[in-house]
């Protein structure tokens, strides 16, 4: 399994959508490759016969009776909001300039 | 210090159901004792003594009626920050939530409250559940109240630490990979894992859905009995609740407490214990093998050969599933929303990427970005499909060993508690501290860690972890209510009666009675 460079993990920082900075980056990338080195000994421990186990109890899918039930008001739901207007949450623009 | 405070649960229980005690009085006690000592323990988050004494007055008032809730009803509790609690801030340890409030609560909250439990506050916690010593906290460690200098274990190590300072009878916690076993280990103090969808998991804020699980922090195994049944059960709003009743928790921790364990077969995992272990943590694991056998036990070795995978497995798996959970703090919704610096008329993807920076700590941080290495296209079969197709192999090996014997034991956790700072920039270290328990959420099984005494070289405790098939969770507690008997002869009480004495602080602030920010 491969290394992780400081650049890929400012392109997965991206991705992630967090900004690291510089000094953030020079200390994450070392620890996450120390990490990966760790946790990459499991290859090939299962051949391809092993079935994945993504649940710890076989599951599926559950359903309820398709009826109403009480859920949050529009102003317990908006409680928590950085902001809002209008009963809506308000947000920074979404589209840039070149959009 | 009011003498109610070193009482278990289940002995408060009585003394309400008795008329010996009020509700009143106990929360009082309780917050006290809180106001006494957790400026140095650092346990909770948020004190709520205004909502617990109103809970407890409202408790009193059934009592007296003649119609009390629950056996439980008036035995204050304290909750892990990571479970939504109405009207109640609840951060998870982060600053990302710092004064977010709940619109609604936690189904194991809402039980508690039917059940009628005073809440006396929210406990801390590493961030968002990651960490193995609440180190990881954005609010400041807990200390070990057998040793302040000491981690409490993690992440649940308030709650652990609230219980092992006498800051509170009962308290829930989560494990995702340890998270309540290994502070029970390290503070001498009892908890459980149920089986996984033994407990609702609705409104605990998730780190890995496939593995967290919420459950019993006490100091004693019939109190875990008691809180387990109190919690558990089905839950229409978790589609992975398990629909059918519990076992007999509180009456297998009853039979377990007589003493006898004949007929069972208990099986020590060869891989769990041995190289890497402290030796005085050895020394106590064997000396409870000694008394299981006492106990009419036989004791035979099993070897589980994929556990030495466990720990890569589980760190494949639980980032993958944190990186996404984590995904939906997003500055828009709820939680911190931070502005860039320099950016004028910054997008939603500005201020997400700045909030999240602002929000999160080092260890979510890692976490988030291996998660989303490990799924990204062309490596999701080579990291997130190999990690399940080992977990298969390792709930393989509890399967072939649950054939074989009727629990499994090992030591906890292979060391006992560690200095504050030790491990905290090291996290392959850090996550060393989970190898024990990590198989059991790996495999949905249910599993407890009680005290097994004090390590010989450092005098602090060491925990004792019995394992079960998915489901029999009444054996966890027979065993362990068995062996809690035998040693509590030996030491001729609880172990947390060896803990040193709590210095009060020097100033109590008289009654602590509104609800206000710890620190």
């Amino acid at each position: 399994m491969p290394e992780i460079t400081r650049d890929e993990v400012a392109h997965l920082a991206n991705l992630a959508r967090i900004d690291l900075s510089d000094a953030e980056l020079d200390h994450i990338a070392p620890q996450l490759s120390v990490i990966l080195e760790s946790v990459a000994s499991i290859s090939g421990v299962a051949g391809d016969d092993v079935a994945p186990t993504s649940h710890a109890l076989p599951l599926t899918n559950v359903f309820r009776a398709d009826v109403p039930v009480p859920c949050l008001s529009a102003e317990e739901a908006l409680a928590g909001a950085p902001a809002s207007e209008q009963q809506r949450f308000m947000v920074p623009r979404i589209l840039g300039d070149e959009q | 210090m009011s003498a109610w405070i070193t009482k278990s649960a289940a002995e408060l229980a009585d003394a309400l159901a008795a008329g010996e005690v009020t509700s009143v009085e106990l929360t009082q006690a309780h917050l006290d004792r809180i106001a006494a000592v957790d400026g140095q323990v650092h346990a909770f988050l948020h004190v709520d003594a205004e909502g617990a004494l109103a809970a407890a007055a409202a408790s009193d008032a059934r009592r007296a009626a003649g119609s009390p809730a629950s056996v439980l009803d008036g035995v204050p509790i304290a909750v892990k920050d990571v479970l939504a609690t109405r009207g109640l801030p609840t951060t998870c340890g982060s600053k990302i939530l710092e004064g977010w409030i709940p619109p609604y609560d936690a189904t194991v909250v809402a039980r508690l409250k039917d059940a009628g439990l005073p809440i006396l506050g929210k406990t801390n916690m590493d961030e968002f559940a990651m960490g193995s010593s609440t180190e990881h906290s954005a609010y400041g460690p807990t200390h070990n109240p057998w040793d302040l200098d000491r981690i409490p274990g993690g992440s649940g190590g308030g709650s652990a630490a609230a219980l092992a300072a006498f800051e509170a009878p009962l308290a829930l916690g989560t494990d995702t990979g340890g998270s309540i076993r290994q502070p029970g280990a390290v503070t001498g103090t009892v908890g459980v894992k149920p089986t996984y969808g033994g407990v609702s998991r609705y409104g605990l804020v998730a780190m890995a859905n496939s593995l967290d699980q919420v459950g019993p922090v006490t100091r004693t195994v019939l109190d875990s009995a008691l809180l387990h049944e109190a919690i558990g059960g089905h839950d229409p709003r978790d589609s992975t609740s398990i629909d059918q009743p519990l076992p007999a928790l509180v009456e297998a921790a009853r039979l377990g407490a007589a003493g006898d364990l004949s007929g069972l077969k208990v099986g020590v995992i060869t891989e769990l214990s041995g190289e890497g272990y402290q030796a005085g943590v050895l020394a106590r694991f064997q000396e409870s093998l000694d008394l299981l056998v006492a106990a009419g036990a036989e004791v035979v070795e099993v070897s589980c050969p994929h556990f030495v995978h466990a720990l890569a497995t589980y760190y494949l798996i639980m980032p993958c599933e944190a990186s996404s959970n984590l995904a939906k703090f997003d500055a828009m919704r709820y939680g911190l929303r931070v502005l860039p610096e320099g950016v004028e008329s910054p997008s939603a993807e500005d201020v997400m990427r700045a909030s999240r920076d602002a929000g999160f700590g080092d260890e979510v941080k890692r976490r988030i970005i291996l998660g989303t290495y490990a799924l990204s296209s062309g490596y999701y079969d080579a990291y997130y499909g190999t990690a399940q197709r080992v977990r298969t192999l390792i709930s393989g090996d509890f399967a072939a060993a649950f054939e074989q014997v009727d629990v499994l034991v090992s030591p906890t956790a292979p060391t006992t508690a560690f200095k504050l700072g030790e491990k905290l920039d090291d996290p392959l270290a850090m996550y060393l501290n989970d190898l024990a328990t990590i198989p059991a959420n790996l495999a949905g099984v249910p599993g407890i860690s009680l005290p097994a005494g004090l390590a010989e070289e450092d005098g602090l405790p060491v925990g004792f972890q019995i394992l079960a098939p998915a489901l029999a969770d009444d054996r966890l507690y027979r065993v362990g209510a068995a062996l809690e008997a035998a040693l509590e002869r030996q030491w001729g009480g609880p172990l947390l009666a060896q803990a040193p004495a709590l210095a009060p602080a020097l100033a109590p602030a008289p009654g602590h009675a509104t609800t206000e920010e710890n620190r």
